[in-house]
């Protein structure tokens, strides 16, 4: 087999098993859910004091000791295995798309797309190793599912050989600090929007104003807040101000290497352009994606914007994150316009 | 009075300010903070159309093609500036005022870092409750039992490392809430992230002033050297050339760049480049000559300045004679590469004949040519079957009126192409090496043979240093700011019963903001230490909620 054809398939191995997962984890999380829900009901029955038998014996431990880890299902065992393989088997695909190149599986939009997910699902992995983030895993296979296969069907193309301009030390550096970046970001992006479903679902309708516009906007609020309110599953994911927390570290990590891509980015651009910054369109995108997640960090620690607000930010950060590798890729002119083709 | 502290902003849950700490907290949140955030956001957005619009800085013909096209939306954008952003008034207000704002906003900071780090930290709240504290009963006496914890709170290894990583602690005897007489230690722990903070918005300065420095003390030029050619290091020698307001011509140092072989390397079956190596040699005055390369990625380094590799092509050398038999032209002329098979074309300038019109020869150039006559193509970059059409003018070249011209182009006003007996335009077709005779007499023309050349740009600006340095320190500080952690922990146990030395109750809290895992791991430590127990080594898991 040759190299080609083995990353081929080891590629698409990795997107069945990503599909596998994202069911599996989504039915585990249901589940966890079910089980939060009726935790939480027992609790309350125990501190009505009711004595019946089995919330005494459930009272026997804290109240707060509703653990995920605790909550065992078939397709919890299915969601962990197949997500694994996944990683394994496009590792394989990665590093065989490597091989055949003969350079870092980086330089191209499709060679961008399957290493970035993969490190989205690994970055999600070594968390999960640490701490049961299992109620990420949909979002994070999802994503990989989906990126994987339109990398697959829409972005493939036969390797070629890197043009001078990139043959660099700095590429190496440069891009695959980038990914990992976008990775991190991805994982962080997720949790964001896990967070601020979460937060709307808790809240109460609010009573329908009379007035025009704002009528309509508490309408359109109302019915996603309803909409959250039918989603059981929500349950299964931890309080909004736990997420944030998970959603800031990671989001700290990315901005930070990101901030040395851009860095990274200008010294490449020095060396082999004799410009270290030009405002090529990706040199622009890349600011701003570095300004909007440095207003989210101001945004946390801002009175007002705290919380939902900032979350906001965070998730038109990672919308542009998207956009400077899609749309600016393909449309814009520049320098940086190596990765279309 | 309780005093502000830097790192309150948005958690609800800390110790309370005093009224003029609120007005400051209010001055310094309210006013900088959103401002600043605010900025930024419009930052990020003025900044998008300059990836969209046709920018003048990068394309003088695609900005004047847009204007021309969009008769009435054209000249608009482009009078608001929106065909220059980065250069555009407003675009400089809204850095400006941001870092006006910052400045504004940094400044105070490192004075109330500056008083902090000296004061004392302060008092321990009077009750714990709010923070959850976590009791246990200590073999020690109350006084070793909160010496203990403060040792682990200080922190651990050499002096300066110590202190950035451990905790500043202050104990207090007073009385407690249930009126009994108690130790009370404060530690707080943040002056490491919050210097990481000061250092990184700094830094951010110290950029934006190395970029402004930069542009000031700049200059950039283009030189072209055909191989076996070489440059003197001066004004008049380069194509194009610019400098700074304070960059004088006078600093140039006069070294001297031979250009001995350009070497491009094709593949084989595609004609995609793979590499381009400029072998060269360089003198610096007062040095011995030395051998130099410059690649795309590795530009020659000369005294102050960076020679990047920016093009090549070939450069065909040809002898002409005029009818005379006197020899009217001889040298190398750069042709412009207008494909990827380096299909290249360039002009010939003939002024000066001895008798007769000045000649000018418009030429075009296949590498490697498959084909015959006008249907010839190139096929590959490299000169493997080189040949050359040369279409011939003669006439006034329009060098004698002073206007500088573009030696790549011919000034076709005064010149007509000669023709033959059937009135079309003569075409000379030629390999290297090879002689052709003039029509009617005029001369010969020779292309002796197919050097390439290296298109160089040349740039020295003293700023990138300074702007390297600022870059590492802010990344840094950032680092620091966004990892290092920021808590308070409390410690208290009673001394009434200090009798009873086996039983002290020490009861230890800790404050971090929400993000924190370690803060836990660090409350449980100090109790360990409080208690005489083992030091925990790890996050104890989290309960779900
Ligand atoms: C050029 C404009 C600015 C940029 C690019 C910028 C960037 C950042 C970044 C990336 C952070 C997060 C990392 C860290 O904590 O150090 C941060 C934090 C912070 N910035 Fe700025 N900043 C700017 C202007 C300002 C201004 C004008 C203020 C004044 C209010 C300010 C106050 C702060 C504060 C107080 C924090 C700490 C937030 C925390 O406690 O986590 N910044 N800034």
């Amino acid at each position: 087999m040759t190299a080609q054809s083995l990353s081929w398939l080891a590629l698409w191995g990795a997107t069945a098993l990503y599909a596998i997962a994202m069911v599996a984890s989504s039915m585990h999380l249901a589940k966890v859910a079910d089980a939060k829900v009726a935790a939480k009901k027992q609790r309350s029955l125990v501190a009505a004091g009711s004595q019946d038998a089995t919330a005494g014996e459930s009272a026997a431990s804290p109240a707060s000791a509703f653990r995920r880890a605790d909550v065992h299902s078939k397709a919890r065992g299915i969601a962990r295995s197949t997500m694994i393989m996944g990683a394994l088997l496009q590792g394989v695909g990665v590093v065989a798309r490597g091989i055949e190149a003969g350079h870092v599986p980086w330089s191209t939009m499709y060679e961008y797309t399957i290493t970035g997910t993969w490190v989205a699902v690994v970055v999600f992995l070594v968390v999960q190793s640490r701490r049961d983030v299992s109620y990420l895993a949909p979002g994070v296979t999802g994503f990989a599912t989906l990126g994987l296969g339109l990398a697959m069907t829409v972005l493939y193309n036969a390797s070629t050989g890197l043009m001078p301009a990139l043959q660099s030390f700095w590429l190496v550096i440069h891009v695959s600090i980038a990914i990992i970046a976008t990775g991190i970001l991805t994982v962080g992006a997720i949790a964001t929007v896990l967070q601020l479903m979460r937060d709307y679902r808790d809240e109460p309708l609010s009573a329908v104003p009379t007035g025009g516009l704002r009528r309509l906007r508490v309408r359109w609020r109302n019915a996603n807040v309803r909409i959250l309110k039918g989603w059981n599953w929500l349950e299964g994911v931890p309080s909004p101000a736990r997420l944030e927390a998970l959603a800031f570290r990671l989001h700290a990590v990315g901005f930070v290497l990101w901030t040395f891509t851009v860095m990274a980015g200008a010294v490449w651009a020095e060396h082999a352009w004799g410009r270290y910054w030009g405002w090529d369109p990706k040199e622009v995108w890349s600011f701003v994606i570095w300004v909007i997640y440095a207003a989210y960090l101001h945004a946390r620690t801002t009175q007002g914007w705290a919380g939902r607000r900032s979350a906001v930010v965070a998730l038109i950060g990672f919308v542009a994150l998207i956009m400077n590798f899609t749309v600016v890729n393909l449309v814009f002119q520049g320098l940086h316009t190596y990765s279309g083709t | 009075m309780a005093r502000v502290k830097i790192d309150n902003y948005a958690y609800r849950d800390m110790p309370r300010l005093g009224l003029r700490g609120w007005l400051r907290w209010i001055w310094r949140q309210v006013t900088s903070m959103r401002v600043a955030l605010i900025l930024l956001l419009i930052l990020a957005l003025a900044a998008i159309p300059g990836s969209v619009l046709p920018q003048w800085p990068h394309s003088v013909s695609d900005t004047q093609a847009f204007i021309d096209e969009h008769e009435f939306w054209g000249p608009l954008l482009d009078r608001l500036g929106f065909l220059d952003v980065f250069g555009s008034a407003w675009f400089t207000a809204i850095y400006l005022l941001l870092f006006a704002s910052l400045i504004g906003c940094i400044i105070p900071r490192v004075a109330v870092y500056w008083r902090e780090l000296r004061a004392e930290v302060p008092a321990a709240p009077s009750r714990l409750d709010r923070y959850a504290p976590v009791t246990e009963t200590s073999p020690l006496s109350p006084a070793d039992a909160v010496a203990a914890a403060r040792s682990e709170l200080t922190g651990r290894g050499p002096a300066p490392w110590r202190w950035l990583t451990g905790h500043r602690v202050r104990v207090d005897e007073r009385t407690g809430p249930d009126g009994a007489p108690q130790l009370a230690l404060s530690a707080h722990r943040g002056h490491l992230r919050e210097l990481g903070n000061l250092v990184f918005h700094l830094s951010l300065v110290g950029i934006l002033l190395s970029v402004a420095a930069g542009s000031l003390l700049t200059y950039r030029g283009q030189a072209l050297i055909v191989e076996g050619g070489s440059f003197t290091n001066a004004v008049v020698a380069y194509d194009t050339y610019s400098a700074g307001a304070l960059f004088s011509e006078d600093d140039l140092d006069p070294w001297i760049l031979t250009l001995d072989e350009l070497d491009a390397q094709f593949e084989e079956s595609t004609g995609r480049p793979t590499s381009f190596t400029a072998y060269a040699t360089l003198t610096e005055p007062g040095q011995e000559p030395r051998e130099v390369e410059a690649q795309v990625n590795r530009p020659i380094q000369v005294e102050g300045a960076k020679i990047y590799l920016q093009g090549n092509g070939y450069a065909p050398s040809f002898t002409i004679t005029d009818s005379e038999g006197n020899v009217a032209f001889e040298g190398a002329v750069p042709f412009i590469p207008q494909d990827d098979v380096y299909t290249s074309t360039g002009v010939v300038k003939v002024p000066d004949v001895t008798e007769g019109e000045q000649m000018g020869f418009k030429g075009t150039l296949l590498p490697s040519a498959l084909g015959e006559g006008a249907d010839a193509i190139s096929i590959f970059p490299d000169a493997e079957n080189p040949v050359m059409y040369l279409q011939m003018y003669t006439g006034d070249l329009g060098l004698d009126e002073g206007v500088p011209q573009n030696v790549y182009t011919l000034d076709e006003s005064q010149l007509s192409p000669v023709r033959d007996e059937d009135d079309e335009p003569v075409v000379l077709e030629l390999t290297p090496g090879e002689t052709v005779e003039l029509p009617d007499g005029m001369g010969t023309l020779t292309w002796n043979d197919l050097p390439r050349y290296a298109a160089f740009d040349l740039r020295r600006d003293p700023s990138l240093p300074w702007l390297l340095g600022f870059a590492v320190t802010s990344l840094l500080g950032l680092g620091t700011s966004l990892f290092a952690p920021r808590r308070r922990v409390w410690v208290t146990a009673p001394t009434a019963d200090a009798a009873d030395a086996a039983a002290t109750v020490v009861t230890v809290a800790v404050w971090s903001p929400p993000h924190d895992q370690g803060a836990t791991l660090e409350r449980d430590r100090a109790l360990a230490a409080a208690c005489d127990r083992p030091r925990p080594a790890s996050i104890p898991p989290e309960d779900d909620e």
